[in-house]
């Protein structure tokens, strides 16, 4: 029955010794030297985004707008300059959605045009009638139509933004300081815009965002390669040349969600979080303590050994800790002392019966096993459903708490199996603790 | 030894008195469903100044949102439940508040979910519970495989986990209208929490009394059971013990984003307890011999 234990004790010190090590701020190596919170507890925005995928041109496979969608938004989000963001994409019964996290964006209205926004931008020329006139629609206000000329290969074409290169930026004019998006052509652009602009000769052209006038300049000479856009406020500006460089959406997007969590609501739950997990554990080591004696003392001491163990998984993975995710962790930390207590509860059993203190532990643990073991599935069902439940609809929150309750769950087997014996074992080898009333046994 | 057993129609007694109240309040007002299943937009604002509760219902009247739910969300913040916004309002109504009640406001966090995304969190809310419980029911029939009367006891579990997720959902609802609880996600998230531990403790005890069938410690059932029953009573009532010592710090300290997550846990697992050691292992005696006590004599032979 006694395999060698004092190897199997030196692994779980070294074990814990490296955990310890590991979860501690700063140590790890790469990306693995802090623990990786969610939005919740950093601050941010969550988005989802429905990509309506009936606008498409019909050439386009599905599969392919949600793709450069995909790519089109990760461009955007990165040229904003976001640390950590999480672009990705969903579909299910209810459609296509891309999903955005931004943790600790502060002004998310701007983020929100940045990203969702189509920006398709063209340029279009003045509707005149046979006279020459400019044509009026019915509220008084300019027709336009979008400036179409012959591409480098004689075909008609209108100039829209997908002909620029991806390099436009954001300059202020020397003399007004005004903010203006200063743009190049590539060479098919180039062609199309030399041709309009010659047309349209000291008469305005149209730019055009998503089918909003943002200006009208005149022309006042014949352009080929490049040109600027005026009458943006900075902020706009800077939105409008990061949408050109990362292109224009292929289908609209609407949000259908948004998710804002304030940065100093995120660090509070945190700092509450922690203090209730601290507190809450603490009243289990002194309760296992006073109940079971010495060995309500070794499962504390195997619990310890349990939370560190998780946290170092939960950083390794890594796993994205939010407020659920926290909750479910502590939940099977007060779980895990359920294997304990049967252990426990059956170790005194067998003490009463009269057996040795060795062959009560062998015993008791022999017992409990598949008690622990059978316990656990449920809880494991339940996670798995939850995990699912959690990723079809991008919910973090409750994909957090199945994550952490799940991992928790199977490394508080581990423990209560391995550690704790391994513990009272080494105990009884040494000689400790022989009396049963250290295990809460009442002297008869 | 406590006789456990011969209450048992105290214990129906108990839960009914739970239950039925928490039925009706359910048949006539049901759940207050959140943002999540709904749709609409839930902002928690925070004031620089003290603002009170009726300036603020106020102030939202004035801007047409005499729809709007307040609630005090704790230091002075309040809990803003509006049909679904889109960003351009929501930024209106900051402005606005920040104008008409003078004082710098803060949205500490806003949630507002569209018409298309509630229906699609419902449904797969649905399948995920009638996966989950197939999944269950499945285990229940693995688990009781080794039982004496597979079915039977297979039933009076079910019947047991039931009665705990009654018991959470009643809650709920009353706690509904009673208190504003709505039932988001994570309520659901705590429910099917709840059936892993719950369905865990029943197995525990029906287990202990199997075994005790097996040592044939009495011929009758009662004395048999009520002696698995007590004999669980230290491992259930610590494991619960140790588990609620979580749930409840968490609860008190633990913040606002998962209150109903925990406050379903506490319910639950609180319930669970009970169940598995009131209500479970009573009703197989039942089932074998009626609900009449047996005589007082049968226990003190013991």
């Amino acid at each position: 029955m006694k395999r060698a234990n004092t190897p199997l004790l030196i692994f779980i010190l070294a074990l814990f010794a490296v955990c310890v090590w590991f979860i501690l701020p700063g140590n790890g190596f790469g990306d693995r030297k802090d623990f990786k919170l969610g939005l919740d507890l950093k601050g941010g925005s969550h988005l989802v985004y429905r990509i309506d995928l009936s606008k498409k041109d019909p050439s386009q496979s599905d599969a392919d707008v949600i793709a450069g969608v995909k790519q089109k938004i990760e461009r955007r989000v990165n040229a904003y300059g976001v640390t950590e963001p999480i672009v990705q994409t969903i579909t299910n019964e209810g459609g296509s959605f891309v999903l955005v996290q931004l943790p600790g964006v502060t002004d998310i209205d701007e983020a929100i045009n940045l990203i969702g926004q189509t920006a398709e931008l063209d340029f279009r020329e003045q509707v005149v009638d046979a006279s020459g006139k400019p044509v009026l629609d019915a509220e008084g206000n300019q027709e336009w139509k979008i400036a179409t000329a012959k591409g480098t290969d004689g075909q008609e074409r209108e100039l829209t933004g997908k002909y620029l290169k991806p390099n436009a930026q954001v300059v202020l004019t020397p003399q007004t300081n005004e903010p203006e998006v200063a743009f190049e052509w590539n060479s098919e652009g180039a062609t199309l815009f030399e041709q309009i602009t010659q047309r349209n000769l000291n008469k305005p052209l149209g730019i055009f965002l998503d089918n909003k006038l943002i200006s009208a300049p005149t022309v006042q000479a014949v352009i080929k390669d490049k040109g600027v856009i005026t009458g943006l406020t900075l902020e706009n500006a800077k939105t409008l040349a990061i949408q050109l460089n990362s292109g224009s959406l292929d289908v609209p997007l609407t949000i259908v969600e948004r998710r804002d969590i304030g940065a100093t609501l995120g660090a509070d739950s945190l700092k509450k979080s922690l203090e209730a997990g601290i507190i809450g554990a603490a009243m289990v080591i002194i309760f296992m303590i006073a109940y079971y004696r010495f060995s309500g003392l070794m499962a504390c001491l195997a619990l310890i050994v349990y939370v560190a163990l998780t946290l170092a998984v939960f950083k390794l993975i890594p796993v994205v800790l939010t407020l659920p995710g926290i909750a479910g962790f502590l939940v099977s930390v007060g779980m895990g002392v359920d294997g304990n207590v049967l252990v426990a509860e059956r170790l005194k059993e067998e003490l009463r019966r009269g057996r040795t203190l060795g062959a009560a532990i062998e015993e008791g643990f022999k017992q409990s096993w598949s008690a622990i073991l059978d316990a656990n599935v449920t809880v494991f069902i339940a996670c798995i459903v939850l995990y699912w439940l959690g990723n079809t609809f991008g919910n973090f929150l409750v994909l957090g708490f199945a994550t952490t309750l799940f991992i928790g769950t199977l490394l508080s087997m581990f423990t209560q199996v391995v550690v704790t014996r391994t513990f009272l074992r080494a105990v009884v080898g040494a000689g400790m603790a022989k009396s049963p009333a250290a295990y809460g046994v009442a002297k008869q | 030894m406590i006789d456990l057993v011969g209450k048992r129609n105290w214990f129906f007694l108990i839960s009914a008195i739970v239950i039925i109240p928490g039925i009706i309040s359910l048949a006539v007002f049901g759940l207050k469903p959140g943002v999540d299943f709904s749709s609409g937009t839930a902002i928690t604002f925070h004031f620089d100044k003290t603002v009170e509760l009726g300036q603020l219902r106020q102030e939202l009247t004035n801007e047409g949102y005499d729809q709007a739910v307040v609630q005090p969300a704790g230091e002075g913040d309040f809990f803003v439940r509006l049909p679904e916004m889109s960003t351009d309002q929501t930024t209106k109504l900051k402005n606005d508040l920040q104008t008409g009640l003078d004082t710098t406001v803060t949205i500490s966090s806003l949630y507002t979910v569209s018409p298309i995304v509630a229906a699609g969190t419902v449904r797969n809310t649905i399948i995920a519970i009638v996966v989950a419980a197939v999944a269950i029911l499945l285990y229940i029939s693995w688990a009781f495989r080794k039982m004496p009367k597979p079915f039977r006891w297979g039933t009076c579990a079910i019947i047991a986990l039931v009665h705990d997720l009654v018991v959470v959902i009643a809650i709920f609802s009353i706690l509904g209208w009673a208190a504003g609880v709505e039932v988001d996600a994570l309520f659901v998230t705590g429910v099917l929490a709840v059936v892993g531990v719950s369905v865990n403790n029943i197995v525990v005890v029906f287990d202990r009394i199997r075994e005790n069938m097996k040592r044939g410690i009495s011929r009758d059932f009662e004395v048999v059971a009520n002696y698995g029953i007590v004999e669980s009573l230290g491992r259930s009532l610590n494991t619960g013990l140790a588990t609620l010592f979580v749930i409840v710090a968490l609860y008190l300290l633990g913040g606002q984003t998962t209150h109903t997550l925990v406050l379903a846990l506490l319910i639950g697992i609180a319930t669970g307890i009970y169940s598995s050691l009131c209500i479970a292992g009573q009703l197989l005696v039942v089932w074998e011999k009626g609900l009449a006590p047996r005589k007082k004599e049968a226990v003190s032979s013991i």
